[in-house]
């Protein structure tokens, strides 16, 4: 031990918050809800089903986290030509939790 | 109407068992119907905790089975008579308890009690699964230490997807017990404060029990805490997590936020 160690922070709980914090947010979105997205895929899949025609592959979810909200993304393609038109059109719904 | 509380953490030694057992005492003291029940089979200690380990005969795997009768199978306090023991088996292995055979000694025991706890074993193997499957809500026990608290993290996480409740769409109620905390290490900065504990996790707290040599002697005497007459910290905070549980508002009382030196030196006599 010498002087100086004396004015030095000894704080270790901050370094071990911030691990923390960092582990955590990478753990819930591998170990957390993986059920979770399989699970809104395939019951929005299932809606959309009842009223048009639509690949199971055209629904895609993306769960994310940024600080303290949690965002969900849905995309799904709906081809229009099913409901009358050529062309092509994407919807989008962002929901944030 | 019964509540059944799963009493857990994911990691071993942080107070799952005492905590279940102090709580338990303190819930009975007020004239609760209490049933503690230890779900660590073969690893039972809740009946040498409680001060009944020469009295089990029957236990939860013998009731679930079938082989014993529910009644035959509770002890009860000998110093409190609302309280109630239903031990785990010591000699059995740990697949011989089922869903099925939980499910049906749970629904008998509410038939019987106000508070059922269940005290989990630790891990996230299926003796824990078990424990907490047919909650209402939980307790989740918690040291200020990194892995305590990554640990507990997950289990929230399983409380959330693995319950009877959460599958099925209700909510699942889950408080933090935050124990062996130490304030003055956590306001020089060694260890994580309740503020940080609290903002990892996300829960509400249900109590703060300061770490207190008052513990190790109740679990050598077999006299939970909250039994033996102990005026402690500890003894107070077991009581009154214990009457919040039951959805009493106490106020909490964070121990040792920040003193400046000079307070501490004014503050002696109001200590």
């Amino acid at each position: 031990m010498n002087l100086f160690s004396l004015f030095k922070s000894r704080g270790t709980a901050p370094v071990a918050r911030e691990r923390l914090q960092i582990l955590l947010a990478h753990e819930r979105v591998t170990l957390g809800p993986a059920n979770l997205i399989a699970m809104l895929r395939d019951e929005i899949l299932a809606t959309i089903a009842r009223h048009v025609e639509i690949a199971p592959e055209a629904v895609k979810i993306k769960m994310g986290n940024e600080g303290s909200i949690s965002t969900l993304e849905i995309d799904v393609e709906i081809p229009t030509e099913k409901i009358g038109a050529k062309r092509k059109e994407a919807m989008r719904v962002t929901a944030a939790a | 109407m019964s509540k059944v509380v799963v009493v857990t953490s994911g990691k071993g030694g942080v107070g799952k068992t005492t905590s279940t057992a102090s709580i338990g005492a303190a819930l009975a003291k007020s004239g609760k119907r209490v049933c503690v029940v230890d779900f660590d089979v073969g690893l039972r200690n809740l009946d040498l905790v409680m001060g009944a380990e020469r009295r089990v005969v029957y236990d939860l795997i013998n009731v679930a089975q079938g082989d014993a009768k529910l009644p035959q199978a509770l002890i009860r306090d000998k110093r409190i008579d609302t309280l109630s023991l239903l031990a785990a088996s010591q000699t059995r292995d740990k697949d011989a308890l089922t869903e099925e055979g939980v499910k049906r000694v749970v629904e008998e025991l509410r038939g019987m009690f106000d508070f059922i706890l269940c005290d989990s074993p630790a891990g996230i193997e299926r003796g824990a699964l078990l424990a907490m499957r047919f909650a209402d809500e939980a307790v989740v026990v918690t040291n200020p230490e990194v892995s305590s608290v990554r640990d507990s993290d997950r289990i929230i996480g399983l409380l959330d997807s693995k319950t009877l409740r959460a599958e099925h769409g209700q909510r699942m109620e889950k408080q933090l017990l935050l124990t062996r905390f130490d304030a003055a290490r956590a306001s020089r900065g060694e260890m994580l404060t309740v503020a940080d504990v609290l903002d990892i996790l996300s829960i509400p707290l249900l109590g703060i029990i300061p770490e207190s040599e008052d513990i190790l002697r109740a679990s050598n005497l077999g006299a939970p805490i909250t039994m033996n007459g102990s005026t402690s910290q500890a003894s107070r905070s077991y009581e009154d997590a214990a009457r919040r549980l039951t959805g009493e508002s106490v106020p909490m009382l964070i121990p040792g936020e920040k003193k400046s030196l000079f307070n501490r030196i004014l503050g002696r006599r109001a200590a």
